[in-house]
């Protein structure tokens, strides 16, 4: 299946889109413009951007605390985004979440969370609600390596297969949770093969190749309408470190550097360039664009004002 | 009104408002043919069909998760937790995510959902299956907590949990549920706001202030002392602790001057601590003839032998040796 050129342009300019977010992100953190932390993934671009254009909007997602990349892909605002990570009143939870917990349920987005694995029971359950309602849409629920050694892993991938529900669990696997290799947090390499506990397809695939993850969700997204739950575990790794704080003392410079080889977006740049979709200047130009699009979401973010304490109960509870 | 049993009630409540509203599912372990542990849900999978009322696998983090899920995208769950001391196993859910989930994405959507768990001792099911955990819920804003003493009151509250758009905790009390009271016919559709108190007894000497089953534990009690002519004790029950009836405990005090805060739970760190400040924190505090008053259970597990686990709530004789002391 050959992408359209517009689908090539997408999945480029988000994987930049998310890229520039986050140096941007991080050099305010420098700057001492945000308190809090954040955990970004650089170098997982692929991932989130991959499945998640994949999608249609009504689609949902449950996010991770990594998830710039699934956030963007969804096409979420910037500006809020930005906002959010500021803490300021436009921020998408009024500055009241942080970059841990960026929602925008207008574009099928149901949260990111700050509990690891905290967002699998929530995905089931908005599947469960688009089955009962006999919807065409599917849920996708993000999650990391170190996510499936939770109990919530367990009892949702199991729920969802018993009750066929259409959700596709999508593992990140970046190889660590904070400093944890999964060679010491499981004793299997391929965390695809617990699918096969529950019942259900389980592939993985090379998480640094958006063309490919891209295709992979197409073709995903029809299976869990069809059968129900699928896992999806895509390979990948974070190249910075775990959150704002980390000195990588568990890990070998050398094993960074290889896997920064494995650039997805050097990586796609490189197929866009050989199969002349297009021109090193055009994609000069989309890179452009992201970074202007990044320097306005930061304008808008500081020209931002600051939640207010008189409006601090909002929200505890619903009408 | 006809007599039904606090366990019908809340049958009768979920099967009326899932009649009315498709978008009410039930979850639960063994709710289906099975009837649920206590019988609760007996005849619901018959009228309502697999779809809506869901045995689920012994999953308690996830069947509350999904249902927060669920009600984030347009459904208003019900799941039971068959003992409420399980709501320690689905505490992630309920506390971090359905509680917070409105505030923490700025307001953009809400969690109707209501998870019904039972709750209390005298079972001699021992120290896992009887606990009052009531207090560990309600110290978390985001979250509703309800618990009725009276079939009455369960219907009534329990529509009300049903049609809230918040995560409602809607804790049962295993020993009332064959407890029989009048409750309207089945077309009268009434409903009991939540967040507002009821004057179980009126009197004028003493105010007891309680909830769940030592409601009627306590109109014993001050019933015999009418009968003995020696005092008029008002009985309060709070009914929900969040949101709580704040002036209707402060009214009663100033009323009567005498406060006596008895429940079940564990005393320290128990819900009657926040009771009796609300209390001694308002103007009520001028009116008081007399220390306001904690009875709660002994902090020690529920024990097993039925004479021990008779004796670390607080008992008939227990209420009456400390309404004394405050008369
Ligand atoms: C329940 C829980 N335990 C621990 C943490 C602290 N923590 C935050 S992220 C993280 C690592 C998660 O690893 P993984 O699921 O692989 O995601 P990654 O960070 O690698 O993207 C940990 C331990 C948490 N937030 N929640
Ligand atoms: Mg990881």
């Amino acid at each position: 299946m050959k992408l359209p050129k517009a689908v090539h342009k997408e999945l480029y300019y988000k994987m930049l889109l998310t890229r520039e977010f986050e140096q941007t992100a991080a050099k305010l953190f420098i700057q001492g413009k945000v308190h809090g932390t954040a955990h970004f993934c650089i170098g997982e671009e692929a991932t989130g951007v991959g499945v998640c254009s994949a999608l249609e909007k009504e689609d949902l997602i449950t996010q991770t605390h990594r998830g710039h990349n699934q956030g963007i892909g969804k096409n979420m605002d910037i500006n809020r985004m930005m906002a959010e990570f500021l803490g300021k009143e436009t921020g998408y939870c009024k500055g009241k979440g942080g970059c841990m917990h960026i929602a925008d349920f207008s574009v099928g987005s149901l949260g990111a969370n700050g509990v690891v694995a905290g967002g699998m029971p929530i995905a089931t359950g908005a599947a469960l609600a688009q089955k009962y309602r006999k919807s065409e849409h599917i849920t996708v629920c993000f999650f990391g390596d170190g996510a499936a050694n939770e109990g919530a892993f367990h009892e949702s991938l199991n729920l969802a297969s018993v009750w066929k529900l259409p959700v596709l669990f999508v593992c990140t696997n970046n190889q660590y949770g904070m400093s944890t290799s999964i060679k010491k947090s499981m004793n299997i390499e391929d965390i695809s093969i617990r699918a096969t506990s529950y019942g259900i397809k389980g592939i993985a695939l090379d998480g640094n190749d958006v063309v490919n993850i891209y295709q992979e969700t197409k073709k995903a997204k029809e299976h869990v309408k069809e059968h129900g739950p699928m896992l999806m575990v895509l390979n990948t790794y974070r190249w910075m470190g775990h959150s704002k704080s980390d000195a990588q003392l568990y890990r070998t410079k050398e094993e960074v550097e290889q896997w920064k080889e494995q650039c997805p977006i050097k990586r796609h740049r490189a197929y866009l360039l050989e199969n002349g979709i297009f021109t090193e200047k055009e994609l000069d130009a989309v890179q452009q664009e992201a970074a202007d699009a990044v320097r306005a979401a930061v304008e808008f973010a500081e020209n931002s004002p600051e939640p207010k304490i008189e409006n601090i109960f909002d929200d505890v509870y619903a009408d | 009104m006809r007599d039904i049993t606090y366990a019908q009630a809340i049958n009768e409540a979920m099967s009326e408002e899932m009649r009315k509203d498709d978008s009410i599912i039930f979850l639960g372990e063994d709710i289906g043919v099975y009837g649920g542990a206590f019988g609760v849900s007996r005849g619901m999978i018959e009228e309502f069909g697999e779809e809506r009322v869901r045995d689920t696998p012994i999953s308690e983090l996830a069947i509350t998760g999904a249902a927060a899920g669920a009600a984030m995208n347009g459904l208003r769950p019900i799941v039971e937790i068959m003992f409420s001391d399980f709501m320690t196993l689905a505490m992630e859910q309920l506390v971090n995510q359905a509680a917070k989930n409105r505030f923490q994405f700025g307001g953009q959507g809400s969690v109707p959902m209501v998870l019904r768990a039972p709750g209390g001792s005298g079972t001699g099911a021992a120290e896992q299956h009887s606990q009052s955990l009531e207090a560990w819920v309600a110290h978390v804003p985001g979250l509703k907590v309800v618990i009725p003493s009276t079939p009455y009151d369960a219907k009534g509250l329990l529509k009300s949990a049903i049609r809230d758009n918040n995560p409602v905790v809607f804790l049962e009390q295993k020993l009332l549920y064959r407890v029989k009271g009048p409750v309207p016919e089945i077309e009268d559709d009434y409903s009991i706001p939540l967040g507002v108190a009821d004057v179980k007894r009126e009197g004028k000497d003493l105010t007891i202030i309680t909830y769940g089953r030592m409601v009627p534990r306590c109109l014993t009690v001050a019933e015999r002392f009418a009968e003995a002519k020696e005092a008029d004790i008002e009985v309060i029950d709070i009914r929900t602790l969040v949101p709580l009836d704040k002036k209707a405990l402060i009214d009663s005090a100033k009323k009567t001057g005498r406060v006596l805060v008895v429940h079940e739970a564990c005393q320290t760190g128990g819900f009657g601590g926040e009771i009796v400040s609300t209390i001694v924190e308002s103007d009520a505090f001028f009116y008081l003839d007399a220390p306001v008053k904690r009875l709660g259970g002994l902090d020690v597990p529920i024990p097993y032998n039925p004479q021990l686990e008779a004796q670390v709530v607080p008992t008939e004789e227990k209420i009456t040796a400390a309404l004394r002391e405050l008369l």
